[in-house]
């Protein structure tokens, strides 16, 4: 352990999101949705009972017409770095959500979730939703589920995971290819979905890698930081007012 | 006095004796019946012998995928490649020639280390770190003279040689591996 809290290690996963790229499209929210087996209900406006996991909000600064300006902001699990512990994970009382100090990972174990929801109090970015229902599919979209992510249960908490399926199958291959751990790389659904290339994912600890630039640039911020929950998603901006949106009072 | 003393020791002997014999029952309910009763039997769908195969490589029929992920069980286009017609009069080898091969079905081989649906396994780290098959699985080479039963859970649907999350975990903190929830779960 380092004085921050962190044991240190080669690798720590983030992601920075381009909101100037940003159209709103959608398509990461979507790609997500298929990637993680993420149930829907037939009805989906209430959308505190709805399941995202890359949730998209629209934001204006709310000024009158010729000074209106809004704008898209995706927001996955942020991950938090906070020394020690993540929100989340500082509340859970049996570990289901643990951060892994080898990748800066927050996972979420479903079969160990006893479904208190303390995390979601817990947590400042809205990031995780429950199960109110056993998950369902119609017809043949049960047939369509990716084996790669286990399906959830009612009464479980679930969230963003930065695809750590695909973090497990690029090791893999790197085992068998005889790389070093600490370069793998993997690209997560939604960065991989973005048609504007708007969202980058990466080592943030490589000076290379573009997420670490990204992060260290001036139009970098990040959401409630005044918090200090340290999180891993950069979001990049020109405009001074979305930098004061994100740290505004709750 | 003395007549009421000796028949409270006999009703005491005679509570004992329920007592031992209704341990033995408890006993033989939860150490014999109990795990009969729990786990179903399930067989192969052939007897299908790895000592009649010794001529071809175990990575001819378990072998790496490109993209790290492991060819599992063989299909039947690998068993099709020798036995596109019988070779024997074997009645193992006609029920795979017969039900499989001619009617292009694959066959569904049980996994006897099935693990469930959130655990995410891979054998590249385990080929990687030189561990043995033997480690974790049965030891084909030995003369079999049947495929060995599948005794599955019928609570929970595991199979009984599915190896245990401590297993799992007790050699991976003795080997320095990574015991980060999400790398086993996903
Ligand atoms: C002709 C193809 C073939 C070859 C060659 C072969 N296997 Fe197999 N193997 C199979 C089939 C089919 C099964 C599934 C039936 C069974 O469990 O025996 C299997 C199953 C297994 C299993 C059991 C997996 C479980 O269910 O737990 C192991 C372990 C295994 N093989 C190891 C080996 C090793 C080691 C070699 C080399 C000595 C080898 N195999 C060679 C076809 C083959
Ligand atoms: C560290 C333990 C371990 C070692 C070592 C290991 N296996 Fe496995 N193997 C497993 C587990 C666990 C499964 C079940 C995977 C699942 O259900 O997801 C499995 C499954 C299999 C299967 C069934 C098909 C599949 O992938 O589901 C075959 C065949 C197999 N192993 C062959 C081998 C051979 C051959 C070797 C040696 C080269 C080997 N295994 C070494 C743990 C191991
Ligand atoms: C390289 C050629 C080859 C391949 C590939 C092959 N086999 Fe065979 N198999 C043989 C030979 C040779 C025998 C006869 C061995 C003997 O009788 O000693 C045999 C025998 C058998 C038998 C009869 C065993 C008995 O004694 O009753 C079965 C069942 C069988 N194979 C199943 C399979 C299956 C299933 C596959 C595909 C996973 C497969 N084989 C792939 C060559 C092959
Ligand atoms: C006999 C020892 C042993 C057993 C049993 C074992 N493992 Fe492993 N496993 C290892 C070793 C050693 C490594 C690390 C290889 C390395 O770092 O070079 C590893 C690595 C892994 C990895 C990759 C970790 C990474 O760095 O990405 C996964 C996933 C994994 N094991 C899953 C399992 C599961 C699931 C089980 C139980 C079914 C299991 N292992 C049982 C020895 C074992
Ligand atoms: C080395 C691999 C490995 C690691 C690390 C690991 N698990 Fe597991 N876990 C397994 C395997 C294999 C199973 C399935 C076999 C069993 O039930 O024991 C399992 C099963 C479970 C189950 C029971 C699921 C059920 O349906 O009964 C829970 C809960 C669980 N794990 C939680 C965790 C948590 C929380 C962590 C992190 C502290 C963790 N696991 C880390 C391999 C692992």
């Amino acid at each position: 352990m380092s004085d921050n809290g962190h044991t240190q290690s080669g690798v720590l996963y983030g992601m920075a999101i381009d909101l100037d790229k940003c159209t709103g499209c959608m398509a990461c929210s979507v790609a997500c949705q298929a990637e993680n087996n993420i149930s829907f209900r037939p009805d989906e406006s209430n959308k505190l009972r709805s399941i995202t996991w890359m949730e998209v909000y629209y934001l204006d600064n709310g000024a009158e017409h010729p000074d209106y300006r809004f704008s898209y902001l995706p927001r996955p699990c942020m991950h938090c770095n906070a020394p020690h512990h993540s929100p989340c994970t500082f509340v859970c009382p049996v570990n289901a959500t643990v951060r892994d100090e080898a990748t800066g990972i927050v996972g979420h174990i479903y079969p160990r979730c006893i479904g208190c929801r303390y995390c979601m109090v817990a947590c400042p970015y809205h990031a995780r939703d429950f199960n109110w229902w056993d998950p369902a599919w119609p017809e043949p979209m049960e047939q369509m589920l990716s084996p790669k992510v286990s399906t959830r249960m009612r009464g479980v908490v679930e969230k963003c995971s930065f695809c750590s399926h695909r973090l497990n199958a690029a090791r893999s291959k790197a085992y068998l290819d005889g790389l070093e751990m600490s370069e793998v790389t993997y690209t997560p659904a939604c960065v991989e979905a973005c048609p504007s290339q708007a969202i980058a994912f990466g080592n943030l600890l490589d000076e290379h890698s573009e997420v670490a630039r990204l992060a260290k640039s001036e139009r970098a911020f990040r959401l409630l930081s005044k918090l200090n929950t340290e999180p891993k998603v950069y979001y990049l901006s020109r405009h001074p007012w979305l930098h004061n949106l994100a740290n505004a009072s709750l | 006095m003395k007549e009421e003393k000796r028949s409270t020791s006999g009703r005491t002997m005679l509570g004992g004796l329920f007592f031992i014999a209704g341990l033995i029952v408890a006993l033989i309910v939860g150490w014999v019946v109990f795990p009969k009763v729990l786990y179903s039997q399930k067989t192969q769908p052939m007897n299908f012998s790895h000592a009649a195969h010794e001529d071809s490589a175990c990575e001819d029929c378990h072998y790496f995928l490109p993209d790290g992920s492991y060819s599992g069980t063989p299909g039947i286009e690998n068993c099709r490649q020798c036995h596109e017609e019988p070779m024997t009069d074997s009645e193992q080898e006609r029920i795979l020639v017969e039900e499989y091969i001619q009617k292009d079905r694959e066959i569904p081989w049980l996994v006897y280390g099935w693990q469930p649906d959130n655990v995410y396994f891979s054998h590249a780290p385990h080929q990687a770190a030189e561990l043995e098959c033997v480690q974790c699985h049965r030891d084909v080479t030995a003369d079999e003279e049947k495929l060995p039963i599948l005794y599955e859970n019928r609570w929970t649907g595991y199979s009984k040689s599915t190896m245990k999350m401590v297993e799992c975990e007790k050699c991976h903190a003795e080997r320095g591996a990574s015991n980060a929830c999400q790398t086993c779960h996903k």
